[in-house]
C-alpha cells in the first residue's frame, strides 16, 4: 500500500512547528501503524534526514505510551485501539493521513509527535494510590469482594493513561483519566478507606493544573483506546460531591 | 465549605447544573400555564393577574432573573477556562466522534441563542405586562391597540399574528430544544446521578421532556396565528 503522510514536526517545545508531507510505499496492509512510521524512519536515516520522533514502548496496547492523533481521531480511527495496535488495512491505498501530536494546554509538546504527559502523573502521585504495607503478598481471598464490584473496578483499572480523554475533549478535560482512577479504588474495599481524601486530592491537583471543566459531551468515552465509560466520572462526581459536603 | 462551588470544576458544575435543573422547571410550569390560553381567555387572563406586580410575583421574578444570570456567567466562565485548557495550537484536522451529540459540543451557541429569544420575548410581553404595572400604567398601547396591561390574551394575539414573530419563536424554541436535550440528562450525570444502567432513561427522559416543553410553547404559537388569520378554531 502507498500512502501521503502529512506529520507535525516541531524542534523542540519552543520552536514553532509545521506540517510536512512524506510518500511512503510498498507498506503490507498488516503493518502496525507505528511499524509503518518505523520504515518512514528508516528511509529518513538512510537519507540522512531527521527520524520522526514519537513516544511507543509495549507495543501491545497496556503501556500506555503511545498516542498520536491520526485524521482527526486519538488513536486514529479504530475504536477502542491503541496507536500500536491499529494495522495499516484500516486506510485505503492513496490515502493522506494527518498525524498530529496530542493537543492540549496541560500537554506541551516536546519535539515533534511526543507531548509531556507529565501532568497526568502529578495527579496520580496527588492520590491515586491506596496506601497499605508494602511487605508479604497479602492472600487474594482474605476479602471477599462482590463479583460486579470487582468487574467494574477492573473496567476503570483498564485505563492507560495515555492522556487520549484529555487530548480529545474540546474542554481539555482530564476527567475521565481522573474517574478511572477514583473509580477503579472506590469499588474494593482496600481503595474505600482513602475514597474521600483521594477525590479531593485528584480533582485539586487537576483544577491546578489546568485541566478543564467537563461538560459530557462522551468524547473521551467514544475515543478511549479502553473503551472507559463515563459512568466514572458519574462515579467521581458523587464521590468528590460526597467528600466536599462532609466537610 | 462553599467555596467548591466556585473554585473546583465539579462545583462550578454543580452551579450549573442546579441553576439548569430550576430553570427547566420554571419553563415547564410556563409552558403549562400557556397552555391555558388555548382553552381560556378568562383563564388565561386569571393567571397574568396573579402573576402581575404582586409582591410573591415579582420576588419570583428577581429568583428566576438570578438564575438565568448565574447559568450564563458561569457558561461564560466554563467556556473561558475550558478553552484555555484546550490550549492555542488546535489540531488541523478533527472529526466527528461516534455517539457525540452535536447538541452537547453546542451548549454555549445554543444558550446564547435562547437568551437572544429571552431578550425578544421579554419585549414583547413582560415590558408590556408586569414592567408597565410596576410603573403604574394600566393600559398600553401595543400595535395601535390600546391593551389592558393584565390581558395577556390579547398581547398573545397581537403577537402571533405576525408570521416573523412566530417564525422568531419557532428557531428560538429549535435552539431551546437543542439546548435541553442534552442538558437535562446532563445535569444528572454533573450531579452524579447517573451510571450505565441510567444513561438510556435519562436521555429518553431528556428527550421527552424537552419535546413536550417545545411543542406546548410552539402549539401556543402557531393556532394563534392561525386563528388570526381567521380560517378555523
Amino acid at each position: 500500500m502507498n500512502f501521503t503522510l502529512k506529520i507535525w514536526r516541531q524542534k523542540d517545545a519552543k520552536a514553532k512547528g509545521g506540517f510536512k508531507e512524506y510518500q511512503i510505499s510498498n507498506i503490507s496492509p498488516d503493518t502496525s501503524f507505528l511499524e509503518m512510521l518505523d520504515i518512514l524512519n528508516n528511509e529518513l536515516i538512510q537519507k540522512g534526514e531527521e527520524p520522526v520522533a514519537f513516544d511507543h514502548d509495549c507495543r501491545e496496547g497496556i503501556c500506555g505510551m503511545c498516542s498520536l492523533h491520526i485524521n482527526g481521531h486519538a488513536h486514529g480511527p479504530s475504536q477502542a485501539v491503541t496507536t500500536c495496535q491499529m494495522y495499516m488495512r484500516k486506510f485505503k491505498d492513496g490515502d493522506t493521513i494527518t498525524i498530529e501530536p496530542w493537543r492540549s494546554a496541560a500537554f506541551p509538546v516536546i519535539r515533534d509527535l511526543v507531548v509531556n504527559r507529565g501532568a497526568y502523573d502529578e495527579i496520580l502521585q496527588a492520590g491515586g494510590f491506596v496506601s497499605v504495607r508494602t511487605n508479604s503478598v497479602p492472600d487474594g481471598n482474605a476479602i471477599p469482594i462482590p463479583k460486579a464490584d470487582a468487574d467494574e473496578s477492573m473496567d476503570a483499572a483498564a485505563c492507560i493513561g495515555c492522556g487520549a480523554c484529555a487530548a480529545t475533549c474540546k474542554n481539555g478535560s482530564a476527567m475521565l483519566f481522573v474517574a478511572a482512577r477514583v473509580s477503579s479504588l472506590a469499588k474494593l474495599p482496600q481503595g474505600r478507606v482513602e475514597g474521600a481524601r483521594r477525590a479531593k486530592a485528584m480533582v485539586a491537583k487537576m483544577d491546578e493544573l489546568g485541566f478543564g471543566n467537563c461538560t459530557n459531551t462522551g468524547a473521551c468515552e467514544a475515543e478511549c483506546p479502553k473503551a472507559i465509560s463515563i459512568s466514572h466520572i458519574a462515579r467521581l462526581n458523587r464521590e468528590f460531591l460526597a467528600a466536599k459536603l462532609k466537610d | 465549605m462553599g467555596t467548591f462551588l466556585t473554585n473546583t470544576s465539579i462545583g462550578r458544575k454543580v452551579v450549573m447544573s442546579v441553576s439548569g435543573a430550576f430553570l427547566v422547571l420554571f419553563i415547564t410550569f410556563h409552558m403549562a400555564m400557556n397552555l391555558a390560553a388555548l382553552v381560556s381567555a378568562d383563564a388565561y387572563n386569571m393567571i397574568c393577574e396573579f402573576l402581575g406586580a404582586n409582591w410573591y410575583a415579582l420576588v419570583a421574578t428577581v429568583i428566576l432573573a438570578l438564575g438565568v444570570l448565574v447559568h450564563f456567567a458561569y457558561a461564560f466562565i466554563l467556556t473561558f477556562q475550558n478553552r484555555k485548557a484546550r490550549g492555542n495550537v488546535r489540531y488541523a484536522v478533527t472529526s466527528g466522534h461516534k455517539g457525540v451529540d452535536w447538541a452537547s459540543q453546542n451548549m454555549l451557541v445554543l444558550g446564547i441563542i435562547v437568551i437572544g429569544g429571552l431578550a425578544v420575548h421579554l419585549i414583547h410581553f413582560w415590558s408590556k405586562m408586569q414592567l408597565q404595572e410596576l410603573m403604574g400604567n394600566h393600559e398600553i398601547l401595543v400595535a395601535g391597540q390600546e391593551v389592558a396591561v393584565t390581558n395577556g390574551y390579547k398581547m398573545i394575539e397581537i403577537t402571533f399574528s405576525s408570521i416573523w414573530n412566530v417564525l422568531i419563536y419557532v428557531v428560538w424554541l429549535a435552539a431551546l430544544w437543542f439546548h435541553l436535550s442534552h442538558g437535562i440528562w446532563s445535569m444528572f450525570q454533573s450531579l452524579g446521578w447517573a451510571n450505565q444502567t441510567w444513561y438510556p432513561r435519562l436521555k429518553c427522559l431528556a428527550t421527552a421532556w424537552t419535546t413536550l416543553i417545545v411543542l406546548g410553547f410552539m402549539a401556543v404559537a402557531v393556532v394563534f396565528y392561525i386563528r388570526s388569520l381567521g380560517v378555523c378554531c
